[in-house]
C-alpha cells in the first residue's frame, strides 16, 4: 500500500510537509483518531440539534454517518469544518480535536481549518470557470505555485479523482459543461487539490445516476489510503459498501458507532436494529 | 367528464347541453382574442407612429455635419449660410454619461453586494434597500435640484461635473437593485463550496460571486446607461447646456436631451429639424444598449 500511495502523493510530499504526512510516518497504527469529538452540543438558536456527541474519525478510514432526516448527521459534518459559523444563531460547544487542537476555539483560523478539512456537497458545485481554474482556485488560496507546479498539481488532483482521462483535452473549457457525475468528481478533485487531511462528503451521490454513484464509491474507497473520510448518506447499502466504521444518529444523539460489518449484522441497540431493517426512517 | 356513469340514462340532453356549452365557450374565446388583438394593435400603432415620425423627421437633417459641427444659429431659410450640428451635444452627453456611470456603478455595486451578502435580514439592510427603492422611483428633477443645492450653488456655476453627479445618483439605485438580485440568485451551496475550500468571504464574493452574476450585473449597468442617456430634467439644473463644444467639467456642458429641449423650443424650422436628429440619435443609442443588454443576458441563460 505505501508504495503506490507515496507515488500517487508525490506532488504533495515534495513541496511541503503537512498534517497528513506526520500521520503517515507515525501511523502504522491505523486506529489513531484523526478527529476526536468530545461532548459536542450544537444549537440552531435555542434548538439543541446535537446532544453530547462523543466519537472519533479513525485516521485514513471511511466513517459512514446514517440516520433518519433531521437526526443531526449533516449538522455534525458542518461542525467538523466550522461551516456553521457562516450563519449567525448557530453555535457549538464541547471539543472537536484535530491534531490535538480544539477547532471550536475562537482563535482558530477557519480558512486554514477548511484547507485541512475539505467538503464535497450533495449537489455538484462547479465554479463558473474553466476546469483548470476550478482546481487551481483552491490551491491559490493557500499556496503560491509556479505555472509548472500548478499544472502538475491540477493533473495530480484530477487523476486522483479519476476524471483526468475524461477532461485532459478540455481543461480550458467551462466546467459547467460537464455531466453531473463528472462535475461531482471535479468537486472531489478540487477538494483533494488543496491536500486536506480529512474530506467530508455530504450525501455525495444522492443527485447522481447509479453508474456515477458507483464511480464515486470506488473513488472514496481509493482515497481513504491517503485521506480520512466522513460520509453522510441516506443509502444504507452505500454505507455498508464504503464505510469501515458506521455511526447511527437519531434525534440529535449518537445511538451507536461500530465497525460497518458489526453494525449492519449485529447492532447493539434496538433503535439501530429497527432503522437498518427499515422499520422506521 | 366525471359524470360518465350518470349519463347513461339521459345521453341526448347531455350531449345537447355540452354542444351549447362548447359553442358559448368558442364565442367567448373569439371575443377575448379579438379584444386582445385590438389592444395590441392600438399600442403598436402609436409606437410605430412615434418611431416612423422620429425616423422620418430625424433622418431629414441627418448628415455628416450633424457629427462634425457644433451649434449654429438659425439660417432664416438662407441655404448659403453654414448648417449647424450636434457635435457639442454628442461630446457633452458622452462625457457626462461616462463619468456618471463611472461614479455610480462602483457605488451601486458595493451597496448591492452589501445588501445581498452581508445584510440580508438586518434592520440596516432593510432600511438601505427601502431608501434605494425610493431613489429608484424618485422624480429625476428632484435629483437635479439636490445637486443644484449641493454643487452648483457652492461652485457658483453650472458645470459638466454637476451634471455627471446628478446622473450618477440616478445610476446608483438601478445598479444596486440588479446587483442584489443577481447575487441573491447564486445558490447557497455554491457559496459554501467556495468557503469550504478555505476562502475568506470577500474572495468568495469577488472571485466566484461576481463571476456567476456577471451577465446580470452588466445588464443592469447597461440599462442604467440607457436610462441616463435620455435624462433631461436633472441636467437642466446642473450642466445647463452649452452651444459650444466644451470638455471643461467646471463649466456648463451641452448634452443631447438638452439640445433637443432648446432647439425644439426655438421656433426656427431648421433648428427643429436638428432637434429631431438629436432625438433619433438618443433613441438609436438607447436601442443599441438595450439590444446589447439582451444579447449579453441570453448568452448566459
Amino acid at each position: 500500500m505505501s508504495d503506490t500511495g507515496t507515488a500517487a502523493r508525490q506532488p504533495a510530499t515534495q513541496e511541503r510537509s503537512f498534517g497528513g504526512m506526520q500521520a503517515r510516518s507515525s501511523a502504522v497504527l491505523n486506529e489513531t483518531a484523526r478527529i476526536s469529538v468530545r461532548n459536542l452540543d450544537f444549537f440552531y438558536g435555542d434548538n439543541r440539534a446535537l446532544k453530547s456527541i462523543n466519537f472519533d474519525l479513525p485516521d485514513r478510514q471511511v466513517t459512514g454517518m446514517i440516520g433518519p432526516s433531521g437526526c443531526g448527521k449533516s449538522t455534525l459534518l458542518r461542525v467538523l469544518n466550522r461551516m456553521y459559523s457562516l450563519y449567525p444563531g448557530q453555535r457549538a460547544s464541547g471539543e472537536v480535536l484535530l491534531d490535538g487542537k480544539n477547532i471550536l476555539d475562537d482563535d482558530v483560523d477557519v480558512n486554514e481549518l477548511r484547507a485541512k478539512v475539505g467538503m464535497v456537497f450533495q449537489k455538484p458545485t462547479p465554479f463558473p470557470m474553466t476546469i483548470y481554474e476550478n482546481i487551481a482556485f483552491g490551491v491559490r488560496l493557500h499556496e503560491k505555485l509556479s505555472k509548472a507546479q500548478m499544472d502538475e498539481r491540477v493533473e495530480w488532483a484530477l487523476s486522483r479523482a479519476a476524471i483526468w482521462g475524461e477532461v485532459k483535452d478540455r481543461l480550458n473549457t467551462n466546467a459547467m459543461g460537464l455531466s453531473g457525475g463528472q462535475q461531482q468528481r471535479l468537486c472531489i478533485a478540487r477538494s483533494i487539490a488543496v491536500r486536506p487531511e480529512v474530506i467530508l462528503f455530504d450525501e455525495p451521490t444522492s443527485a447522481l445516476d447509479p453508474i456515477s454513484t458507483l464511480k464515486i464509491e470506488e473513488l472514496i474507497d481509493e482515497l481513504k489510503r491517503d485521506f480520512t473520510i466522513a460520509i453522510v448518506t441516506h443509502n444504507m447499502q452505500q454505507a455498508a459498501r464504503c464505510a469501515d466504521q458506521v455511526a447511527f444518529f437519531y434525534l440529535g444523539e449518537l445511538i451507536e458507532v461500530a465497525p460497518a460489518a458489526q453494525l449492519f449484522t449485529a447492532p447493539q441497540h434496538p433503535r439501530t436494529q429497527e432503522y437498518i431493517t427499515g422499520r422506521f426512517g | 367528464m366525471s359524470t360518465t356513469s350518470h349519463t347513461a340514462s339521459r345521453p341526448v340532453t347531455d350531449l345537447a347541453a355540452m354542444r351549447a356549452r362548447g359553442a358559448r365557450r368558442g364565442r367567448t374565446d373569439r371575443i377575448i382574442t379579438a379584444l386582445s388583438l385590438l389592444a395590441t394593435a392600438i399600442g403598436l400603432f402609436f409606437l410605430a407612429s412615434i418611431l416612423l415620425t422620429l425616423f422620418w423627421r430625424g433622418l431629414a437633417a441627418m448628415d455628416l455635419t450633424i457629427f462634425t459641427t457644433e451649434f449654429r444659429p438659425t439660417r432664416y431659410g438662407d441655404e448659403s449660410l453654414p448648417k449647424g450640428g450636434l457635435l457639442h451635444a454628442i461630446v457633452g452627453s458622452l462625457i457626462q454619461v461616462a463619468i456618471g456611470t463611472g461614479i455610480g456603478t462602483p457605488i451601486g455595486l458595493l451597496v448591492g453586494t452589501y445588501l445581498a451578502e452581508y445584510a440580508q435580514r438586518t434592520a440596516l439592510g432593510n432600511a438601505v434597500r427601502f431608501v434605494s427603492d425610493i431613489l429608484l422611483s424618485a422624480p429625476s428633477i428632484l435629483i437635479g435640484l439636490f445637486i443644484y443645492q449641493l454643487v452648483v450653488l457652492p461652485m457658483g456655476a453650472f458645470s459638466g461635473l454637476a451634471g455627471a453627479l446628478a446622473l450618477a445618483i440616478i445610476v446608483i439605485p438601478v445598479v444596486v437593485r440588479t446587483t442584489e438580485d443577481m447575487l441573491s440568485l447564486i445558490p447557497n451551496t455554491l457559496r459554501e463550496a467556495v468557503i469550504g475550500l478555505g476562502a475568506p468571504k470577500w474572495k468568495m464574493i469577488t472571485l466566484v460571486g461576481y463571476r456567476a452574476a456577471l451577465s446580470g450585473i452588466v445588464t443592469g449597468v447597461l440599462l442604467a446607461i440607457a436610462r441616463i442617456a435620455g435624462e433631461t430634467a436633472p441636467l437642466l439644473l446642473t450642466s445647463f447646456g452649452n452651444s459650444v463644444t466644451s470638455t471643461d467639467l467646471t463649466r456648463a456642458m451641452a448634452s443631447l436631451p438638452i439640445a433637443i429641449y432648446q432647439q425644439a423650443n426655438s421656433g426656427f424650422p431648421d433648428l427643429i429639424e436638428i432637434a429631431w436628429s438629436a432625438a433619433l440619435l438618443v433613441t438609436l443609442g438607447v436601442l443599441a444598449i438595450n439590444i446589447i443588454a439582451r444579447v449579453a443576458l441570453r448568452k448566459k441563460h
